[in-house]
Parts: C-alpha cells; sequence; structure tokens
C-alpha cells in the first residue's frame, strides 16, 4: 500500500485531541486520530465536571445526546481537620436552567461519545495504535507519526500533541521537559455506586440535580493537595491528590490518604453501603503559567494537559484542553485554508489566539500561586484547617466559659500557631498570587 | 478460499458480578470483549488465509454495538464482517441462534462465495452451552470438527483437512472432507496484532448489515424468543467454598518443623487419614 498522508495527526483521544480533530474534520480537513487505549476514555480517571460553554463551542447540541450524569445544583467547600469539617455551601435553584452551566459526567462514557462525534465530522480514528516516534525531514520538521503496529511512517502537515500529562512523545522529542515532580499532583480515584435515589436522599438532590465537594486540610497530611466528592446519576466519584514530590517526601501513600478520607466522620456516611467499582490512579499538570512549554514548532503544536493548561486553583483542566484543541484546529484550519505551510512562524497563530482567551489569561492570574502553596503547603493545609475548626467548636461549645475568654483563646491559638507577623504575611502572599 | 468466522460480543466475564439480593447478572458498566475462543478460531483463520490465499468473512449475530466487535476483527485483518442485526432475534436460544446463524451463512455463501470452512469458538464465556457451532454444522449439513486443538494441514485440490482434536483421553488426528465447521479450543495461537493497513481499512470500511429479511430468513418463529424454547428458570451466584489453603508460616524454621507442620496441617483436615497412617505404621 502506498504511504498514506493527511491534513493533520492528532496524538490521543481525551479532551483536547477530540476538540482538536473534531474542529478540522468538521471543516472538511483530513484527519487521522491516533489512541494508546482500548477505546477513547479507557485510560480516563478524571471526576469528572464538564464545562458546558467550551462544549458547546465546538458541538453547540451536545447536550442532546451526550452522556451527562447530573448538572450540580450544590457546592461545597471543606476545610477538615481529623474529626470536623468546616464548610462554605453554595446551593441555587439558579443552576436548574434550561442549558446547565456544567455536569458531572463519567469520562470512559463521554469520551466514547465525543469520539463517535469525530468520526461522524469525518476523522478517521485508531485506537490501541501508540505513536512510538515522531517522523522528521532533514530539516527537523515533523512530518509524519510512527506506530507500533507494522507499517510505514504515516505523513501528515502537522501533528497535534494530546498526548496527556505524562506524554512521553513529546518529551523524548525534545519538544518540552518532563514535568517536574513539584509541578504535577498524583490523584487517585474510586468510584461508588449506589441506587440513584439513596444518592438524591442523602445529598438532597431530585431528578437530575447534583452535588460537589471539594475538600481540603489535615486529610492531606500537610502536603499540597484536594479531595473531591462528585455526585454521578447512580455512583460517586471521589478521591484525593497531593503533589508528587510532596508524596517523594512525605513517604505518604496516596491510597492511605484516599482510605483515611473515606473514612472521615464526614464523608462515610455519604458513602455508605456503596459498592467500589473503579480504582485509578493519574497524574494532573498543577504548574501553571510558569510550567507551560514551548507550544509549537515546525510541523507540531501541543494541547491539553500536554501543554501543562490546568487551572489548579480553580479546578479547571478539561475545558482548557478543549478549548487548546479547538483553537489549535482552528489555527490548523486557518493556515491550511490558505495553502500555507505548518511553519513555525505560520503555527505561532496558535499561541497569540491561546493568549487571548481564557486559558491563558487565567494561568496568568494564578502564575504565583503553585510555589505559594506548595511552600507554606504545611501552614494551608495542615495549620489553618486544625485552628479554623477548633475556633469554630470553640464558638459552639456552651459551657460556661465566659464568651471573651473564648474569643481570647482562639485568638491566641491561632497567635501561638502562626505568629502575628506569620499570619499577615500569609494573608499578603495569598492576596498578591489570587490578584 | 473462503472461511466464515462467527464471533460474538460478550460481557468481560472477568468483571461481571451478580446482585446480591435480586440475583440478576449486573451488566452495568461492563465492558465488551470478542468471545475469547472465538479469537482463537480468527486467528486460525488468518493464518490459513495467509497461508493458502483467500479471504475470511466474520459474521456475528447481535444488537447494534456488536459492530464495535466486528470492527476490531477487522483491525486483526478480517476481509469482511457482516451483523445479522433484527429485533426478531432478541432473546434467542442457542437453537433459535444457529438457526439464523445458519442462514446467514448460507446468504453469505450466495452473496460472497460459498465458505470452504466455518469457524467457531468452542463455546461462548457468557452462555457456556457449545451448542452454536454443532448446530449449525447441523443445519448447513456440514462435517463438523469439535474441539480442535490445532489444524494440522490442509489439501485445497484434494479438498481435505487434517486437525487435532482433543479428547478425553488424549488426541485424536481427524482428516476431513472440505467443507465443513471446526469449533476451536484455546491456547492453540494468539490473535495478531494488525498491521497499520488493517487498522486504517477497519476504521473505514462498512460493516454488512442484514435484518433478518435481509439474510433470507422467511420463517421467523424459529428466530428469537418465540423460536427459543429454553426457559431460564433461576439464576444465581454459587456461593464460593468455605475451605480455604491452609499457610504455613516458613520464617526461621528448620526443614524438618516445616515437614511436621505440613503433615500436622494434613492431619487437621484428614484425621481418617492420620489414624490410617498409623495404623501401617503400627503393623
Amino acid at each position: 500500500m502506498t504511504a498514506e498522508k493527511f491534513d493533520a495527526i492528532v496524538i490521543g483521544a481525551g479532551m483536547s485531541g477530540n476538540a482538536a480533530a473534531y474542529t478540522m474534520a468538521s471543516r472538511g480537513m483530513k484527519v487521522l486520530q491516533l489512541e494508546r487505549g482500548e477505546y477513547p476514555g479507557s485510560k480516563n480517571v478524571q471526576g469528572a465536571i464538564m464545562y458546558a460553554d467550551m462544549l458547546e463551542k465546538i458541538i453547540p447540541d451536545f447536550r442532546e445526546d451526550a452522556p451527562l450524569e447530573r448538572h450540580p445544583v450544590e457546592q461545597r467547600f471543606w476545610m477538615m481537620d481529623n474529626t470536623s469539617h468546616t464548610g462554605m455551601h453554595y446551593r441555587s435553584d439558579d443552576f436548574n436552567e434550561a442549558k446547565p452551566n456544567r455536569y458531572t459526567i463519567i469520562r470512559a462514557q463521554f469520551d466514547k461519545w465525543f469520539s463517535r462525534k469525530v468520526r461522524e465530522a469525518g476523522a478517521t480514528v485508531l485506537c490501541e495504535t501508540t505513536v512510538t516516534e515522531l517522523a522528521h525531514d532533514t530539516n527537523g520538521k515533523v512530518i509524519g507519526v510512527r506506530t507500533d503496529r507494522a507499517g510505514d511512517i504515516i505523513f501528515a502537515d502537522v501533528v497535534v500533541l494530546a498526548e496527556g500529562v505524562n506524554g512521553l512523545l513529546g518529551t523524548r522529542a525534545g519538544l518540552r521537559e518532563m514535568p517536574k515532580p513539584e509541578t504535577v499532583a498524583l490523584a487517585v480515584k474510586e468510584m461508588h455506586f449506589l441506587p440513584e435515589e439513596v444518592i438524591g436522599e442523602r445529598f438532597g438532590l431530585k431528578g437530575n440535580e447534583g452535588c460537589v465537594i471539594e475538600a481540603a486540610g489535615t486529610i492531606s497530611r500537610g502536603m499540597t493537595g484536594l479531595a473531591f466528592l462528585y455526585t454521578n446519576r447512580e455512583s460517586i466519584s471521589l478521591g484525593i491528590g497531593c503533589l508528587v514530590s510532596d508524596f517523594a517526601s512525605t513517604m505518604e501513600s496516596p491510597y492511605a490518604l484516599l482510605e483515611a478520607f473515606k473514612r472521615h466522620p464526614s464523608v462515610r456516611p455519604l458513602i455508605a453501603g456503596s459498592e467500589v467499582k473503579e480504582y485509578a490512579a493519574h497524574l494532573i499538570p498543577e504548574g501553571g503559567y510558569k510550567a507551560i512549554p514551548q507550544l509549537f514548532g515546525d510541523g507540531w503544536l501541543v494541547v491539553g494537559d500536554a501543554a501543562q493548561l490546568n487551572n489548579a486553583v480553580h479546578r479547571e483542566g478539561s475545558n482548557l484542553a478543549m478549548t487548546s484543541g479547538r483553537i489549535a484546529g482552528e489555527a490548523i484550519f486557518h493556515v491550511n485554508s490558505r495553502r500555507n505551510p505548518m511553519t513555525k512562524e505560520n503555527l505561532a497563530l496558535y499561541k497569540t489566539m491561546l493568549d487571548n482567551s481564557f486559558v491563558v489569561k487565567d494561568l496568568k492570574k494564578y502564575k504565583d500561586m503553585p510555589a505559594l502553596l506548595h511552600t507554606n503547603s504545611c501552614n494551608f493545609f495542615m495549620t489553618y484547617p486544625q485552628l479554623i475548626s477548633q475556633a469554630a467548636q470553640n464558638f459552639l461549645r456552651v459551657d460556661g466559659t465566659p464568651k471573651i475568654e473564648k474569643e481570647k483563646a482562639t485568638t491566641a491559638a491561632f497567635i501561638k500557631a502562626r505568629s502575628r507577623w506569620g499570619m499577615v504575611s500569609d494573608v499578603v502572599r495569598l492576596a498578591f498570587a489570587w490578584r | 478460499m473462503h472461511i466464515v468466522v462467527c464471533i460474538k460480543q460478550v460481557p468481560d466475564s472477568a468483571q461481571i458480578r451478580v446482585h446480591p439480593v435480586t440475583n440478576t447478572i449486573m451488566r452495568q458498566g461492563v465492558p465488551t470483549i470478542i468471545n475469547p475462543y472465538d479469537l482463537f478460531a480468527l486467528e486460525e483463520a488468518l493464518r490459513l488465509r495467509d497461508a493458502h490465499g483467500g479471504e475470511v468473512t466474520v459474521l456475528t449475530m447481535g444488537p447494534p454495538m456488536a459492530e464495535d466487535a466486528l470492527r476490531k476483527a477487522l483491525t486483526y485483518g478480517a476481509d469482511r464482517a457482516v451483523l445479522l442485526t433484527d429485533r426478531y432475534f432478541a432473546g434467542s436460544d442457542t437453537l433459535a441462534t444457529s438457526f439464523a446463524l445458519s442462514q446467514a451463512i448460507a446468504k453469505v455463501g450466495e452473496t460472497f462465495g460459498m465458505p470452504d470452512i466455518v469457524f467457531t469458538g468452542k463455546q461462548t464465556i457468557d452462555g457456556d452451552t457449545a451448542q452454536v457451532g454443532p448446530g449449525i454444522a447441523k443445519r448447513l449439513d456440514l462435517l463438523q470438527l469439535t474441539y480442535v486443538a490445532k489444524i494440522a494441514s490442509i489439501d485445497l485440490d484434494a479438498h481435505e483437512i487434517t486437525v487435532e482434536r482433543r479428547s478425553e483421553g488424549g488426541m485424536q488426528m481427524l482428516k476431513s472432507r472440505l467443507p465443513c465447521l471446526i469449533t476451536m479450543l484455546e491456547g492453540t495461537n494468539e490473535i495478531r496484532r494488525g498491521s497499520l493497513d488493517d487498522a486504517l481499512r477497519a476504521a473505514r470500511s462498512q460493516i454488512v448489515k442484514w435484518s433478518a429479511a435481509d439474510a433470507g430468513i422467511e420463517d421467523l418463529t424459529k428466530c428469537g424468543l418465540r423460536g427459543s424454547p429454553t426457559v431460564v428458570k433461576r439464576v444465581f451466584a454459587p456461593t464460593s467454598r468455605a475451605e480455604k489453603a491452609a499457610q504455613i508460616d516458613t520464617t526461621d524454621k528448620s526443614l524438618r518443623d516445616l515437614a511436621d507442620d505440613l503433615i500436622a496441617a494434613i492431619f487437621t483436615r484428614q484425621p481418617a487419614l492420620e489414624q490410617e497412617l498409623a495404623v501401617d505404621g503400627g503393623a
């Protein structure tokens, strides 16, 4: 068979890869997408929350047939110590709108659906096919890929790397460095199955309403980390993630943290009687703006997690992935439709468009946050949650102690733990990083 | 040479469980696979094709989602895929299934050339009956070679095939005329990884989809639930055996102590044996 050439090859069939492949194929480009998993989503571990706006920009009528679980009407943020949580809950009937803003999804199902859309748009999708190497011409321009299946190079004008957070292809080809332990989190997740009605009762939900809990505190044992609990239709996804560098220095094990989170008195009743179906672990890029690598070159560009496009502060990843994939597809189509070559100069359009989108603007806003949370992890994830919990309990427990003494005791506890100057400094630094 | 391989999309039985209260099979979220025995059949068919030329057609009866299994078979290197799908087939037992498949194979023969060999797996891992292969052979009046472990040789000019058949007493070498039906055992080969060309072709090819009418099936009373005399009376999960293997701690022990522990452990479970041996020892 003669060597075949495509307009574009997309490596990976996650959110960013599917967005890129769909964007190009639906505009009539000849697209090949290669996925190493058995099916799209088979390798995915995301929680997951999917934001509608970013998908609407790709597939406007996705609500008609996409496998959506619940639309969250309630968000809880918990500061946890070992026996308590101090919570901030936001619940609004406004989230019960005709076109909800976000949904919980199960990626294995969602990605299959997305991939079907990609194929219907005209792309050729091969699963169980691992790209082993990028093929270059003598000038170093990427001209195609080699796979682990018997056969020649598959040629393409441009290769979109959507290979995920620890994509070996790009790092092996020297397009970017391996992510550093302090810029990636390791998250573990379980799926707990419960009848739909039980989930509705436990969280006070009717119909497709959902609830999202995100929790930080002593559950991460002083490490920079976050736990989560999302309601799906007939299951609960819950997990916890911490920075890889923190796991390395504390020698804590992820599954032990997850077990402790599940046994926490605030969590245990929510998942009681459930059947565990899946246990999975994955890396999450947490380096923020400063960890973004070179995004394009001669004949290639990189999108999604592989480009470290993840907003750790707002726990947004897949919408950045989708958006970067879409923008990459649009930029490539722009170059392609003018019959221009896929050179570094021409593909710079992708970066320009991405810089002007919320993706890079948001990451820029929090560029100092990852470093701050990393260096002060013990204060933010251990000391403060405990102090806040003690203060709350002190406030609520009525035992004949005069209120003035209670307040003094609380203030003293804060000062003893962090000192006045320490607290001011924490607040100022947090404010600056947030700004 | 034209070879037809019958495959079935089955739930991955390693991941299936029975609901503790209702005793129904919990299929939710259980991934589907190609019945593993069918993959041995497919690989054997592909090898025969590669050595002697010809085509391999894969055939399945199932819901529209069974297309995934067929596409996968194409990725392995099959030349053509036919999906027999119709609501009239829902609820088929082995009698109805072998009826529908035999009719479809006849139609495949008419349309794409008469098959020299029809392959099936020995059995499926969800039904475990091993009845469909022989059922097809009977209905199509094909010679049947069941429990085949290996194709020893094939002589297309003489229309003969020689196979190794595993039987309780040992291995039988059987020679048969073609055309014939072969049900394939496990462990004879390993399904290949299709080439890039195979994968591209599989992703792009149209799966042939036949309804009952398309396959020339006129007697619908022999199909699906109506054509299935088998009734499932009860489904239950067998309880696992209470007795577990005894474990003997081997740390810091001499061989003699270990041997003593081992014998003691055996005697605890088999007191009769101890008495028997004690009597023998005394005699």
